[in-house]
This record gives structure tokens, sequence and C-alpha cells, in this order.
């Protein structure tokens, strides 16, 4: 049994500590919001959050988080207010869909960095991510417009 | 259940609820209820095939096109609630099941695909919509002892002469009993309330809270998991299977050998995906050592060059024009297979028992899927429930139902329901690729300079005749192998497009745009080598040559005039390129920079007219979206094959536009009362040549083949 601190509540899993991250969080935790796409680190599809640091969960052993705090796609707000997923709803970016969790894990990551991203920031930041529909250019607009609704924030 | 956890009950379908009502993703219709069964208290009224009432007045549209990026789950439903007088936000939104009423009438099944869901959608939901309507008026009209013609509706109302009003939920019951009328005369656009209207994607909620439901995230009551060792060679068969190793690893269930690999059953897929390494399969592929690149390739341009191929297009006779021309421009161009590479891999949930089967799964097919999972569950197919999810990517590859049967004959064998998911690798090497090619094109001036003869004589497999046997006879061409060609625009007297179908011995597949991404490169190109001989500067040349197809020539002057084509920035090249496609009219200007002996592509502009919009947000994001396809296909796409084995096996080596590699792309839709155009795949088929146009006007170098990367350009 191994303990990890997802979205801020311990979850005891009964698994190989080299399970990768991402299965565990999907098959064992439950929660099927962070995708697979390449196994490989190749597509950020996977990406979540340890201790606020962009990773890929499709080569992260679970074994080695420790206590780090696991932040995935459905811990990042009970009600899709965070500026992200605002700017995303508020510029349509989704197509399929499919990717976008890990582009919205990636851009959380790159704004707590950096609240005021240039493109080349965005550039460094979001390359990692793969979209097949090819939504990059809403991307880079809804990250920009998310860094102006935190801002707004009091 | 939770919707967080994403976890769905046996036997439930996906809905999700209106935009802005709270919790999107709402699951219902437990039990061995169908779509339309009573539920609970309330009833659910069919008021027809796609419009669900209940009388606690909720209104449910059951989507008959899956839904995989492409707005079908927002647009649809928009198209009904226009003549429904139903805001369309206030409408609940489920997949439907197989039905003969959701055949897609522009393809003949019940498929997504081809550009067609608003098409065909346009007429038959505005027509479901308004007869629902003067039903439910009819009924309250009863009850008020009025006529329906005194009685209007507004957003799930009926309201009387004197102000009365009744929901729709109230009069569903008696309203689905009247007779459905006939000869509704339907709005007129200037009345449309919703249709044309920029609403944001009803889907977008669930898209950004990891609550959607795609086909990897079904979960059923006792599910086990399973990953599919697959052939390494195209149509290898397995000879032998040592499973001793991989039955002994943690959470392995059960090894069975199906139709299309080797399937490991699990606790877990990361557990039955391990396992699955540690099978010894001896794979017998001797159906396809000799096939490799060369050996297709060689094959292709052999039945080229002894075929006159079957004629597409035909006016006047461009062999005479060609002979007698002054001056004569020929060229060969080729292009590689390509992977699909959707963003969730190949996956397929099966719950088979003795008297029936459920499938969950991205699907763009229903129907095929129902029949290949009854065949591998030795079920008649009205045995067999489909449930369709979200798509993680379509883009044609879920037309093809191959993933499905392993699923099934898994689940038979184990007793349970199994969620078989393929890795990308498995993705990658066992798709259904989009179709190579290699096409002779010539073109003829007479001694005016005049452009007399046109013809493109086409090499290719046929994809129809594979997805649907029977439905491209003998001696037919198959129309989706010369899109953009036979259709070529330009006002030339002698016209001959011809197609050679040759078979290349690996399985071919719709890609989006199909044929027009393979034609549009020849055509476009050429008509540029065209203008070179003619020395004329392409757009000129191009406009010259399109003074009768004025929706053509609209468009290119748009792009024209929008990206400044006459006058490129310091060290940037531009190229143009014109189609017809779907019933859209494109045109797109690139603009590119040569550094270091590769291309970088700044910008692209895009003009189109496709007719009238339901939702010109979804068209632009779908002319942005196929865009980048195009893109990722013209800068690096190919599919290698060797020895039977597919090359590539992931994105490092199956390479993608990412972020930084992004160009700028702006949608200029001109305004049209025409019917509606497709819009989920033409402007893929316009990036290569514009591109490779571009190319040409900064380094003087014809690229006659794809991708881009395997030139250098100086």
């Amino acid at each position: 049994m191994l303990t990890i601190n997802v979205n801020g509540s311990d979850r005891s899993v009964d698994v190989d500590p080299e399970t990768p991250l991402l299965w565990v969080l999907r098959d064992a935790v439950g929660l099927t919001g962070t995708k697979y796409g390449c196994g490989m680190a190749l597509c950020g599809a996977c990406t979540v959050h340890l201790d606020g640091q962009p990773v890929r969960s499709c080569v992260t052993p679970v074994g080695s988080i420790g206590a780090a705090k696991i932040t995935t796609i459905e811990g990042l707000s009970p009600d899709r207010s965070h500026p992200v997923q605002k700017a995303w709803i508020e510029l349509d970016v989704p197509q399929c869909g499919y990717c976008q969790s890990g582009q919205i894990m990636s851009a959380t990551a790159l704004l707590a960095q950096t609240p005021k991203p240039t493109d080349a920031d965005i550039d460094t930041a979001m390359s990692g991510n793969i979209c097949r529909c090819g939504t990059y250019q809403r991307i880079r607009a809804a990250i920009h417009r998310a860094a102006e609704i935190a801002g707004e924030k009091p | 259940m939770s919707a967080a956890t994403g976890a769905v009950t046996r036997r439930t379908v996906l809905k999700a609820g209106a935009a802005g009502a709270g919790l999107v993703l709402a699951i219902h219709l437990t039990g061995c209820q169908k779509p339309g069964a009573a539920s609970g208290e309330r009833k659910l009224i069919a008021t027809n095939a796609w419009l669900r009432i209940g009388t606690d007045n909720s209104i449910t549209f059951l989507c008959d096109r899956s839904e995989m990026g492409q707005g079908v789950y927002t647009a649809l439903p928009t198209i009904l609630a226009e003549e429904l007088g139903v805001d369309p936000r206030r409408i609940a939104i489920e997949f439907a099941p197989v039905g003969d009423a959701y055949k897609n009438g522009a393809i003949g099944a019940q498929v997504t695909g081809g550009s067609t869901s608003v098409r065909d959608a346009w007429q038959k939901l505005r027509v479901a919509g308004a007869q629902a309507r003067e039903m439910l008026k009819s009924a309250a009209a009863r009850e008020w002892d009025t006529t329906a013609s005194a009685c209007r509706v507004e957003n799930g109302e009926i309201i009387s002469p004197y102000g009365k009003r009744l929901s729709y939920g109230a009069v569903a019951e008696a309203a689905a009993a009247l007779p459905v009328p006939k000869d509704i005369g339907l709005k007129e656009a200037k009345s449309f309330q919703w249709i044309g209207k920029a609403l944001t994607r009803f889907d977008t909620p669930a898209k950004v809270d990891g609550s959607a439901i795609f086909g990897i995230d079904v979960k059923l009551p006792g599910m086990l998991y399973a990953a599919l060792a697959q052939p390494p060679m195209l149509g290898g068969k397995a000879k032998t299977i040592d499973d001793a190793a991989a039955k002994a690893m943690p959470g392995v269930r059960q090894v069975v050998a199906t139709g299309s690999g080797v399937a490991v059953v699990a606790d877990s897929w990361w557990q039955a995906r391990k396992a699955r390494d540690a099978l010894k399969i001896e794979w017998d592929g001797a159906a396809t050592t000799a096939l490799n690149d060369g050996a297709i390739l060689r094959g292709l341009r052999l039945s080229s060059e002894k075929s006159a191929g079957l004629v597409a297009r035909k006016e006047g006779d461009a062999d005479a024009a060609l002979k007698a021309a002054t001056r004569v421009v020929r060229a060969e161009y080729q292009l590689p297979l390509l992977a699909h590479a959707t963003m969730e891999p190949q996956v397929c949930t099966a719950d088979v028992r003795a008297d029936g089967c459920d499938i969950y799964v991205p699907t763009q097919s229903q129907a095929a899927a129902q029949a290949a999972a009854a065949t591998a569950a030795g079920l008649k197919p009205e045995q067999v429930d489909v449930h369709t999810t979200f798509l993680g990517g379509g883009f044609g590859r879920r037309i093809d139902v191959d993933f499905i049967p392993a699923a099934v004959e898994a689940s038979k064998a184990v007793g349970k329901p199994v969620k078989l998911l393929w890795t990308r690798e498995d993705d990658i090497t066992h798709d259904k690729y989009r179709p190579p090619a290699y096409d002779t094109v010539a073109a003829g001036f007479d001694r005016d300079g005049k452009l007399v003869a046109w013809k493109l004589h086409l090499t290719g497999p046929s994809i129809t005749a594979r997805v649907f046997p029977g439905a491209v006879p003998a001696g037919a061409v198959d129309p989706f192998a010369v899109e953009a060609a036979a259709n070529y625009p330009y006002d030339v007297p002698n016209i001959l497009v011809d197609w050679v179908p040759h078979e290349i011995g690996l399985d071919v597949g719709y890609w989006r745009s199909v044929s027009h991404a393979l034609n549009c490169f020849v055509a476009e190109s050429f008509m540029d080598e065209l203008a070179l001989a003619a020395r004329q500067e392409p757009a000129e040349f191009r406009r010259a040559l399109l003074a009768k197809q004025t929706r053509h020539l609209e468009v290119l002057e748009v792009a024209l005039r929008r990206s400044g084509y006459d006058k490129p920035a310091e060290g940037r090249s531009r190229g143009v390129a014109v189609m017809e496609g779907y019933g859209t009219y494109m045109a797109q200007v690139a603009e590119i920079s040569i550094e270091g002996g590769k291309v970088k592509v700044h910008k692209i502009v895009c003009a189109l007219d496709c007719g009238q919009t339901v939702n010109p947000g979804i068209v632009t994001a779908q002319v942005e979206s196929s865009i980048v396809f195009g893109l990722s296909a013209a800068l690096w796409g190919e599919i290698n094959v060797q020895g039977g084995r597919v090359q590539q096996s992931n994105f490092h080596d199956y390479r993608l536009v990412r972020m930084g590699e992004m160009p700028v792309i702006e949608t200029h839709r001109i305004e049209s009362d025409a019917a509606p155009g497709g819009i989920g795949e033409p402007a893929t088929a316009l990036v290569a040549p514009a591109v490779c146009n571009a190319i040409y006007a900064a380094t003087k170098q014809r690229l006659r083949s794809l991708p881009i990367a395997r030139h250098n350009l100086a």
C-alpha cells in the first residue's frame, strides 16, 4: 500500500511502486480527467502538478512521489472558476478536448511561475503539449486572457 | 455516481446537460431502458427520432453524429432548436443509438464523416423541429379550444391568443399522439434566432474540468482492462503463443487469442500492458515481407504507366489538344502514406453476456461498430447496444471498426466487461493509413499562350472499396479518390481527369479531407508551374481562369487582399491555393521564410464561403484546426514501411505541429445564404500547395513530393 496526496486528500493505493502515476490516478483513484497519449512524455496529455510543478504522469513512477502534493485537472477548482478554466470557456478553446486537461495543467503551472507570460514564454512552456485538433492559437490567446482574469482579482 | 470520477454505470448512456445548468455530465437511463422509455416519475415523450420531451419539461436531443471536436454537439441541437422554438442552451444532449432514422443521408449509413453533419441535418432537423412545434401547438390549442395557428411559441412554451401559457412538457404526451404535419414552411434566414450566432460550444465546460467521458474513461462495475499484442508486421498472424510468463504476472486474469492479436486481461491496464510485453509470440509475417515504400511506389508508377484510368471528368479532347499544343508542360507528383494519430488511441469497452452485448466506444460509425461487435460476440446485430462516447479525435480513423472485435472477444472469454486500449505504438503501427499517390499531370498552351488542355492522371488505392464493400463497382470511379480533381475549376476547354485504382497491399482509410489533400496538392502546385510557364504571376494567372467561377474568385480576392499578397515583408514569400470541397469555397495564402535550409510558416490567411453557417465560431475553429492538421502533414508527415513493418511508432518520429511552430491563422468568412457547405475538412487540403508555392517563390525549388522535410531548401 502506498499513500499519495491527490487534490488535497490522502489516498491509499495498492499498486506496484513502478506503476506510472497516470494509471494510478485513472484506474486506482478513479480520476480520469488526466489522459494517456503517448506513454513517453512526448505529448503532455498526462500533465499533472507535483507540488505545483508540471510533470508527465505517464513516466512518473508512483513510488517516486513520496509526500509531494499531486494536483490533477479535477483538483484545479471545484467549479471551473480557475482563471485558466474561465479563459478556456470564454475563448471556446477545446475541440475534441482530449488533450485539454494536459494543456490546462501546463498553462496553470506557467501562470503560477510567470503571471504575465510573453508569447515566447508560452512557446517554451506549452511546446510539450500536442493538440491534434490544432487549438494552439486559442490556447495562446486564452493564456493571455487568463493572465488578465487573474490580474483582475482583488 | 460522481461526474468527477467519470464513472458510468452498466448500461447507461452519456448525457450532458445544457451549458450553464451546473453539472454538465449527468447520467440516467439505468436498467434496460432505451432512450425514450419511461424513466422513473417523469415520462419522456418521443416526439420524433431526435427529440424527447419530458413531462418535467426537459428537452433532450439525441445527437446522431459523433462529437470528435468538429462541433456537432453544439451545431445540431441549434438547428433543431431554431424551429422547435427553444433556446438550444437548455436542451440536454445524448448520443443516439444505432437506428435507421439516424442514417446520414449524404453517405447512406450512420456515419460521421465527409464534412456532412450540418449539410445532412440542415433540412431534416429543421423539419423535425418544426413538426414537433406544430404538434405541441395543436395539443395546446385543443386544451384551450382554439386553433394551432392562433397560438405561438416562446422558449419551450405555447402561448394562446389570450396570453395563456402551457409548457411543452405539459402537452408533450397529447402532442405525440397527433398526426405528424406535412409541408410546414421553415423560417427564412433573416428571422433566425440561434442559427448563425456564435454560441459557445455546449461541450466546453465538461472539457475544461476533466469530466467529459471519452472512450478511454468508460468504467463499468467489475470491469477488467486489456492490452493487445498485435503483429509487428501488417497482416501478420500469431503462429505460437507462450503466455506462461505473462500469466504469472500480478493482476493478470487471462490471455485471449483474438482475431487481431493476443489480449492480456488484467485488473488494471498497466498490469495488462506489462504482461503483454512478457508474451512470447512467434508471428507469421509472410504475407507482407515484401511490402516496403519502394515496392509501393514502383507498383503505383507501373499502374499509372500501363493504364488509361477510369474517367472522372472529360470535356473536349485533352489528348488531342495536348498533341496540337504549341507548348506542353508535364510533371509527376507523389504523396506518402500518413497516420491519423488521434490523441486518444483506439479503445473499446465491451460487456458481452449470453443474451446481448453493450459496447462503449468512440466511433464515427455506429452501425458498423454494432455489426463488428455482433460478429465477434456471435450475436445478432440487434442484440448489441452501441453507446457512443466523446471521441478524442476522429479525422476518419474511427470510421473503421478494427479495434472493436478484440475487446468483444476478450469480454466474451472472461465473462466480464473489458476495456481494451491500444498503446500509442499500437495506434501508429496499426492505422488505416491515408493512401499514397502517384500522379502525372500535363497541360498545353496554344500559340496565343492560352491554356487549352489539362490532363490529370491519378493512381492510388480505393478507400471506399475496402470500407464499404460493393460501393464501388468494378470499372467505376471511387468518388473519394478524385476530389479536388474532377471539379477542377479553371476555364480550360479540354479537360481529362482519370484515376487508376491500384491496391498497395495494406489497408488505407479516410483521412481528414481524404483525396482533396492529395489532389489539391497536385492541381494547385501544377497551376503555379503553369503560371511560371506562361510568365504570369500565380494569383493573376488563376484569376483570369476563374472569371466564370464567382465563388472561387471571391474567396481568392479576399485572401489576396487580406494577406497583403502583393507586398510580402522583407525576407518573406507567399504562395496561394484555391479549392472547392464539400460545397465550401476556399483560398489560402501562406507566408513563409527559409531559415537554415528549412521552411518557417509565419502566417496562413484563409478566405472561405461555406454558405449559410450554423455557428460561425465553430467554422473559424474548424478552419484553424484543419490548417494545423494539413501543416503537420505537409512539413513532416510520412509513414514508411519496410518488410511489412511500419517504421514510425510515436510522436518522436511521427512529428506534429507544436505551439512554437504554430503560424498565425487568419480566417475570413464571406457571408452567404447559399446552402451550407462542409467545414470540418476542406482547409486541410490547401495548406501543402499554398506552402509549397511560397517555397517556390522563395527558392525556385518546386516540391513535387511531400513531406517538405524530405527536401533541402536553400
